[in-house]
């Protein structure tokens, strides 16, 4: 996989924490493996939008990577639950379904962006550090 | 079955499955299917629902899913690791079904796809005169991928009703 310049949180230099929700364990265990190569750390993972909700409660990460079809909650209305709760809360949705309709609904809820599967690693990687702006800086002095 | 519900399913396959395997994928076979399919290999169903209705079927050769599964893990998989393969599976087809959708949804078409499941039942439904079958049979570098698609479209032509609108 391509090395990238890791991307650290700017206010204290650890690494960007991540919530991964997707229903297939073989997408979470993908998107945790790209995380890591952009020196991302994998705090908690969920299979669902009500365990996703539960589970930001919980941890507070910086990003939340989110699928949109899933069972019982999906993505869409669960990035609405908690950016309603958390204002700040950086969530990217990680979709296969990618029509206008859904990226418009998506982000008019909240979401900060939209990446369609399958994920080009590049892709994700400059999604991150656009997402991450001001809160972000990359180990070569890039910016965010 | 219109022609124009099927083409954005041969070419997401064809688009997601290269990406993944790095390498070339050609279309072997395209027929009709009355009788009810039978299960070759590893395979996953989805749904979907709203103007367009029916159901797809993603299938795939043991053999080629385990490397699927290994390429697109990035980890050696083996035939014991039935979890994984069958998850890949499932991935692959919420990936390639999922780019299908959003091309149909953005040309006017409105439905709702639902989760892939795994689909382990050695038949599947019989087709009906509402929702024929298409079985699409691919080449990968891999081995063989087989789609089987049986859809029926419910609402007004999305084309002359997206003109309307402008």
């Amino acid at each position: 996989m391509e090395k990238f310049a890791p991307v650290k949180r700017s206010e204290d230099g650890q690494p960007v924490r991540y919530l991964i929700v997707d229903d297939s364990v073989f997408a979470r265990k993908n998107l945790a493996r790209m995380v890591e190569t952009f020196g991302g750390q994998v705090i908690g993972e969920a299979g669902d939008g009500v365990s996703a909700i539960s589970e930001y409660d919980r941890l507070t990460p910086d990003i939340v990577l989110m699928d949109i079809t899933m069972p019982q909650m999906e993505g869409i209305e669960a990035a609405e639950k908690i950016v309603r709760a958390h204002p700040n809360a950086r969530i990217v949705m990680v979709s296969s379904v990618g029509y206008q309709e859904n990226i418009v609904a998506a982000l008019q809820r909240g979401a900060r962006h939209f990446v369609q599967k399958p994920v080009k690693p590049e892709v994700l990687y400059e999604v991150i550090k656009y997402v991450m702006r001001d809160d972000g800086t990359t180990a070569r002095g890039a910016g965010a | 079955m219109r022609m124009d519900l099927i083409q954005p399913f041969i070419n997401s396959a064809d688009a997601v499955l290269a990406q993944g395997l790095q390498s070339p994928v050609s279309i072997e076979t395209l027929s009709m299917e009355e009788e009810a399919y039978r299960r070759k290999g590893v395979a996953a169903e989805v749904f979907l629902t709203g103007e367009i209705e029916g159901r797809i079927i993603f299938d795939v050769d043991l053999e080629a899913a385990v490397q699927l599964a290994s390429h697109l893990g990035g980890v050696e998989v083996s035939e014991t690791d039935d979890d994984l393969v069958r998850e890949a599976v499932c991935e692959l087809a919420n990936q390639i079904i999922g780019n299908a959708v959003t091309a149909l949804n953005d040309q006017g078409f409105h439905f709702h796809v639902r989760p892939p499941t795994q689909h382990t039942s050695e038949q599947g439904s019989k087709s009906s005169e509402d929702t024929e079958a298409l079985v699409m049979g691919f080449n990968t570098s891999s081995g063989n991928v087989f789609m089987n698609v049986a859809l029926c479209y419910h609402g007004g032509p999305a084309v002359e009703r997206s003109a309307v609108a402008g």
